[in-house]
Order: structure tokens, then sequence, then C-alpha cells
């Protein structure tokens, strides 16, 4: 590194630069060379291929959904909701599957809503980190990922022949409060996460437990994003078909049309239509449905569900427009 | 049992780091006790070892003795128990999101006071007491979180004394406050000395000698002088103690 | 006048005040017990994952313990649960049919996928990105019996017109259904992987003066490799999973697929057509439940090799 300084090389390498500098007077400044138009060229060709990607996933979609519903339009009316499907299925509405379809979440609701939200609060609040909570957590991912198949033959398992519910409403909301479980847990925890920490170093100062700081100032402040959670599930749990095929769905049931029982018409241990089952049904197993009855079915269903997320998606919006600190 | 705070070789490691080596030291009754030190020198790991806090970072191993009022904390089965007798306040203000009245009721309430009228008069003389019940009394059902820096650290003063403390520990309050409010709050604190135990730790320096009555000097996790303030400050010891209450280094 | 409906509402909010003092009381006591609840509840994940294994398990056993010829059934194309005097258990043409159709949906969900996440997370801003990201989420809440809907009724007819196939329900049917699928997942998870990148890699490539796609090329995909690849993962999870969909728009035909307008049959497909007929406790019942322990454990093993992958990310990030 301490060769003295060789004037000769330092010369030649004046030369060279000598020799590469490109004069540049003003109007030359800021002329693209070639390489810059291909940068050019190849930064629009890559936007309109991403672009298209994206188009190709939302513009079909809408074509879709708007399919559906021009051709469920002639059945879209207020009997056809509040009607039974009459005439092996193949006429009336929708009443008897919506009504089960209600029952079926607000249960699978009862049961996971409380559990999901204390689970969420123990990973969140009490668990240190230690190879049991990352067994924990592990155990929540690969329970998100369970196909809903597998959900199914776990409730015939569990509460169908174990737990001897047999093919009811109850073993099939269980069936989908596993379920939807972990996403009720994921969310929980993050809206958990998003109570600054300082907020309980505070109230332990204060000589207030964890429990009195979680219940006082930490869920209080987190409610609105746990709720975002759980009306995530809502939408789910009314949408899945699988795991309540064989745990509780039955294709049709007579039932009362009119006054209060239309609205209680099963129990706990009896088996329930069901809106997705039911178009299932409509669309495979029987014959001579008329389509607007199917596509009536479908719109009703995909209505309900984007109506439950759109509820969701708002709260979130609205939650970030009053935040407290 | 004539000294508020008792540390024993107390020594407390944070993984690898020594954050304080073997503390010994007695903090008088009703006083206002001064720490000083330059930054990272262990002195608010010192406060969360006497309100046991410090249970609340896993990586902190304590050793050695912390006597409050003649009991060991380590002791104590019932943690809240001790933290409702020592008030603490720190540098960044954090008002809780609750009302105001809420905010002051809080600690009170978490230790089973719930009757009302003893409640309002309790807020009404806490407020009093932090200086803030002027600016307040006519919105005492806003939000905690709304208050500007100052009044919501005067909000955290309330607070602390709603439990009526033996022991109130202050870490650096002034820090996001202004001068104004500085200096009403160190006002205060010379009127609340006849009733409590002020451990007031600080790192401005000339803080310490208007208020404190006795000052220790901490660096690096080490106590290395502590007596009487106007002795650390005219006559120190110690050669460091010296440089930096002169404001040598820091 | 006005007094007394305002001692009336001054004694509601005492009363509501001694309620809540009450209740105050009643959750401190209740302290211990409660803290038991909650670490019960957070264990029950593992339970769970436990549990749902034990389950189909336990009524796959008797059937696992000799009485099904493992080899036959990995490579038998003989699926004839219900023949009789022997029945015929081979899972190789339903294995096939689920590799085949999930693969198929790859190939068109991974470009369209990991092209909308560089769109809306390099090439739109503000409100743009979030009405897509609405959108995107919209469209996987799209129940799976509206998507085999829709493959069974919209895309098959549009299907025989375009290819002259002899049924609308098939292989490219049910990849096609099952790409839409799972877009949205990779979609999501895309779209984080490469907002993780620091922006200060954009700056600073912007800086030496790259284009935004010499940055998406050379800097954010070399960056966010491993959520990208677990993106993709979570997708050919939920693929294999999927089970409504391609029971209705695959076509139902058990044999190995030549083209891509053959019908075919997926392994969920099975189980959910097959379980409602099959006599509980019979082989052809368990048989099934062996089928589940097929798809859990190949769904178990993407989805666990997905979440390494995004630790992997983690643990480089923390060096």
């Amino acid at each position: 590194m301490n060769e003295p300084f060789d004037a000769k090389s330092s010369e030649n390498q004046y030369k060279l630069l000598g020799e590469l500098t490109v004069p540049l007077d003003d109007s030359e400044l800021f002329t693209a060379t070639s390489v810059e138009h291909w940068k050019q060229v190849t930064e629009k060709i890559a936007w309109f291929v991403c672009l298209l990607a994206t188009l190709v996933l939302i513009v079909p979609m809408m074509a879709i959904l708007t399919y559906l519903l021009v051709q469920a339009w002639p059945a879209l009316s207020f009997s056809f909701l509040v009607e039974n499907p009459h005439n092996y299925m193949t006429a009336g509405g929708i009443w008897a599957p919506l009504v089960g379809t209600f029952w079926l979440v607000w249960i699978s609701l009862l049961i996971a809503a409380p559990v999901g939200v204390l689970a969420g609060v123990y990973l969140n609040e009490y668990a240190r980190d230690n190879w049991c909570t990352r067994i924990i957590n592990l155990a929540v991912v690969n329970l998100a990922g369970v196909p809903s198949i597998i959900h199914a033959l776990f409730g015939v398992g569990a509460f169908v022949m174990f737990a001897g519910m047999g093919r009811s409403l109850l073993a099939a909301s269980c069936t989908l409060a596993v379920m939807t479980l972990p996403v009720i847990i994921t969310s929980t925890r993050e809206a958990l996460a998003a109570v600054p920490r300082a907020f309980r170093e505070a109230c332990w100062n204060l000589g207030a437990s964890r429990w009195q700081t979680i219940r006082t100032i930490v869920l209080p402040n987190s409610i609105s994003g746990i709720l975002t959670g759980v009306i995530l599930q809502v939408s789910r749990a009314a949408g899945e078909t699988a795991p309540i095929l064989f745990t509780g769905a039955v294709f049709f049931s007579t039932l009362p049309e009119y006054g209060i029982q239309a609205f209680f018409p099963y129990g706990l241990g009896d088996r329930c239509m069901a809106l997705s089952m039911h178009l299932f049904t409509l669309s495979t197993q029987v014959r001579g449905v008329t389509p607007a009855l199917q596509y009536g079915t479908a719109v009703v269903l995909i209505g309900l569900v984007l109506a439950v997320n759109s509820l969701s998606i708002g709260l979130r919006v609205y939650l970030r427009s009053r935040k407290k600190w | 049992m004539d000294h508020a705070i008792q540390f024993d070789d107390v020594s407390v490691h944070y993984g690898g780091k020594t954050a304080l080596r073997q503390i010994t030291l007695a903090i008088p009754k009703k006083q206002i006790f001064g720490i000083i030190g330059p930054a990272n020198s262990g002195k608010t790991t010192l406060l969360k070892c006497i309100n046991r806090t410090l249970d609340f970072t896993p990586a902190a191993r304590v050793s050695g003795k912390v006597v409050v009022a003649g009991r060991d904390v380590a002791g104590f089965r019932n943690v809240y128990e001790l933290r409702r007798r020592v008030g603490m306040v720190f540098p960044l203000p954090v008002g809780l999101p609750l009302t105001i009245y809420e905010n002051v009721a809080y600690a009170p309430r978490r230790a089973g006071i719930h009757d009302r009228a003893e409640l309002e008069v309790l807020v009404e003389h806490c407020l009093h007491q932090a200086m803030l019940w002027d600016e307040v009394s006519d919105r005492l059902d806003m939000l905690g979180t709304r208050l500007s820096g100052g009044q919501q650290q005067r909000l955290t003063l309330a607070r602390a004394l709603s439990h009526r403390p033996e022991i109130l520990c202050l870490d650096e309050f002034s820090i996001a406050i202004d001068p104004v409010t500085t200096m009403k709050i160190e006002d205060v604190l010379l009127e609340l000395k006849e009733q409590m135990t002020i451990v007031l730790v600080t790192n401005l320096v000339q803080q310490a000698r208007r208020l404190a009555d006795r000052t220790a000097f901490l660096s690096a996790g080490t106590l290395i002088e502590e007596g009487e303030t106007e002795k650390i400050f005219t006559q120190p010891v110690n050669r460091l103690t010296e440089r930096y209450v002169n404001g040598e280094f820091g | 006048m006005n007094d007394q409906p305002s001692t009336t509402r001054r004694a509601t909010k005492r009363g509501r005040a001694r309620l809540h003092a009450m209740l105050q009381v009643v959750l401190d006591r209740t302290e211990p017990a409660v803290e038991w609840l909650i670490r019960l509840c957070g264990w029950s994940a593992i339970l769970l994952v436990f549990g749902i294994f034990f389950f189909v398990f336990r009524e796959a056993l008797p059937m696992l313990s000799g009485k099904l010829n493992l080899t036959e059934f990995f490579t038998s194309l003989e699926w004839r649960p219900t023949a009789e005097p022997v029945p015929h258990y081979g899972i190789l043409a339903l294995l096939v049919g689920t590799i085949s159709v999930t693969g198929l949906a790859m190939l068109m969900a991974v470009p369209l996928g990991l092209g909308a996440a560089v769109y809306i997370s390099e090439f739109s801003s503000g409100r743009m990105r979030e009405i897509l990201k609405v959108l995107i989420e919209l469209l996987a809440a799209i129940p799976s019996v509206v998507w085999g809907f829709i493959g069974y009724m919209v895309l098959g007819p549009i299907i025989i017109r375009l290819t002259g196939a002899p049924v609308g329900v098939n292989l490219l049917n049910g990849s096609i259904i099952l790409a839409l699928m799972s877009v949205p997942i990779i979609v999501s998870v895309g779209e984080d992987a490469l907002k993780a990148v620091p922006d200060s890699y954009r700056e600073a490539a912007l800086s030496l003066g790259a284009s935004r796609w010499e940055i998406v090329y050379r800097v954010l995909f070399p960056a966010a490799k491993n959520g990208l690849l677990a993106a993709v993962l979570l997708g050919v999870g939920r693929a294999i999973g999927e089970t409504m969909a391609v029971l209705m728009a695959t076509g139902h035909a058990i044999q190995i697929p030549h083209s891509l307008v053959d019908p075919i049959r997926t392994l969920t497909a099975t189980i959910a057509a097959e379980l409602g007929e099959a006599v509980q406790g019979e082989p052809h019942y368990r048989v099934l439940f062996v089928i589940g322990l097929v798809v859990f454990v190949l769904t178990f093993i993407v989805n666990l090799t997905a979440d390494l992958v995004v630790k992997g990310i983690r643990n480089e990030r923390a060096v």
C-alpha cells in the first residue's frame, strides 16, 4: 500500500478519464441515453402487466357478480326471503335455511368468541416468551390452515360420535366454532397489541393487578378491534358448507312459516337447513329448479357475507378516525 | 424503622449487563431525597426496585434486600399492597384513556373504594395538591389524554397521590414539560414533604440542589457518594461528584 | 317542574354507580379463577390441533391397523369402495386429481397474485390502494360454495362454448375457480412481505437511478423472497384443502386427466361426496377418514413450511 507515488500511471489514468469524459453543454445535460429510454419502457411494461393482473382479478369478478344479480333479479323479493321452500324445493323462498344459518352462526359465535378472545388475551398479556408460547402460536397458525373438510371429519369424530350430540344444530355450531377460533384469536391479539404498553405500566404503578389493568384499560380500548375480528368470524361461518355437511345440516325440513315459531324452528338437537348447504342442494342435487331460484339463493348468501364484511371494514375505518391517544 | 427505604447490597442485572452494583443506601422519612447521575447510571432501575415494577421486565435479576417501611419488598405476598404505598411519576406523562375524574379515581377504585362521595372529595383533593384543579375543575369528564403535556404530568402526579402513598417517587418528571409548570410542581413537592417521603430522580443538578434535603450521586450503577445536599454540592468527597455537580461531564 | 325528572335521573345514576361498584368487587374477587380460565383458553389452541388429529386418527385407526393395504392405497387407480365382494381403495387417481388441479391453479394464481401484490404495493397509492385492498378482501370473503356455484353454472357453459368439451365441469374449470379463490391470500400476504422491505432500500435504489421496475425485481424480490414464497405456499395450502368449490366444479370422474378439459376428482371432494352415504363404522367410512389424514398431513406440511419460511425472514432481520 505504501508504494511510492507513481507519476506515470496516474498520468495514464488522467488520460483515460480524458477520453471517457463526454463534453457536456446545457442542451445535452438532460437528454436521456438509450439505457434510460429502455428503463422507461420496461417500467411502463411492468406497470401495465401488474395493472393487468389486478384487473384480471377484479373486472371478471365484478362482471360475474353483476351477472348473478341479473339472473337472480326475477326471484328476489321480500316473499322470497320469508317463504319456506316447497314443492320439493323447486318453488318458494329461503326462510328455513336463512333462519338455520342465523342460529348456526349465532351459537358458534357464543362458543368461539369468549374462548377466542380470552386466548388472545392470554397470548398478548400473560404469556412469556418461552417454548410453550411458541407452541401455542404454531398451533394457532396451523389451526388457521386446517382445511374445512378436516374440520368436518373432526366434527363427526368428536361432536357427533364421541360427545354423543348426534347430527344436530349444536354439533354443527361447535364445528364451526372450532373452525373460526384462530381468526378470533389472531385479531384479538392484534387489537390488544395496539394498546400502548405505557398505559399498562401506569396502571401497574397505581397498584392495579394484571387482570384489573386488562379489564379497565386494555379491553375497553381494544374492544372495537376485537369486534372487527369477531364480525369476520360471522361472515366466514355463514358461508361455510363442508363443516356442517355431515355434522348437522339437512337437505330439507318442514317448518312453520308463521308466528313466533318461525323464528325458533330448530331445537339444539335438531338438524337444520343452512343457506350455504341449500345453495349446494339446489344447484347439484335437485332437478327442475328454476335458475332464478338458484341464483337468488347465491345472491342472498353473497349479499349476507359481503354486508357483514363491509360492516367489519367500516368499523375498522371508523376506528382509525377516532383514537383516544 | 427510622428510615422510609433501605437498600441493602442491591444489585440488578439485565441479562449479562449490570444496571446496579451493590447499592447500600438509606432514605430518611419525610424528606426529599435527590438522586442524581448521568444517563444510564441506574437511577430509574433503583426506583423500579422500590415498588417491584422490575418484575415486569422478565430479563431483570435482583439480588440484595430492599426494605420499605420496615418490610422486605420481596416478602410482600400481595405486591399490589406495596405498590399502593408507593406513588410513581415517570418522565413521559401518561394520561390513561379515561376521563380526568376516572384517571384520578382509578387507583382508589382498584383498592376497593367505591363510595361516590368519598371518591369525589379525594379526587378534588388530589387535583388541588397537584395544582391542576383550577384548570380542569369545569371539565372533569374530558379525556385525560386530551390535556397538554404539562397538564398530563400534573394529572399523573395527582394520580400518584390518589392512593395516599407514604412514599412518592418522581423520575425526571420535568423532561417533557415547560419551566413554569416545573416550578409549580416543585412548590407542590416542598409542601408534600410534610406528609410523605419523596424520592426525586433528576438529571437537572440544580433541581436537586433546590429541593433535596439529602442527595445521592450514582454513576454507572455504582453509588459514588451520598449526604446532605449542601455538602454534596459544596464540599464533595469524591472527585467524580465534584466534576458532575459542576457540570464538567454528564 | 324540572326537579322530579332530575332527581329520578340522579337516583338511577346512583343506582348504576352502585351496580358498577358491586361488579368491580365481584370481578376483583374472582381474579384467580379468571386468570386460570384465560390460561386454559390460551392452551385450547394446542388442545384443538391435537384434538383434530386425534379424532380423525381415531376413526381411521381400525383401517390403518392392517386392514388397509397401504401400497395398494397409494398406487392403485381403482377407487371402488362399494364394490362387491372386494372393494378397492386406491387413491392414486384422486391424489393426481388434487395435485393437477392445485398445480394448474397455482400456475394461474401465482403470476396474477404476485402481479397484483406488486401493483398494489408499488405502483398504486393513496385512495386507489385502499380501494383495491378492500376489493381483494371482499374477493376473499366469497364463500366456497358460491365459487362452486359460479364454476358449475357460469364458467361451465362458457368452457363448453369455447373449447367444445363435452362437459363444462372439469380440470380447467376447477383450477380457474381455485386460482381465483387462492389469489386473495397470495395478494395480501405478498403485499405484506413487500411492505416489510424498508423504504430506505427503495430510496437508495431510486437515488442510484433505478427505475421502479428495477427496484421491484432487483431489490424487492430478493429482499422479500421468503415472504413471497410463504404467500405462494399459503395459497397452495388453501387450494389443496378446498372442498365445496372443487366438488361442484371438477366433474367427479375418477381418472388421471389427459387434457385440460377432462373431468377429475380430488381427495377432498371424495370425502364430501361419499361420507354422507357411507355407513358409520364400515371400512368405506373409515377409509374416508384415512383420506382425511392424508389431506391433513399434506396441508400441515405446506402450512408449517410457510410458517418456517416466514420465521426465517424474521430471524434474518433480527441478526
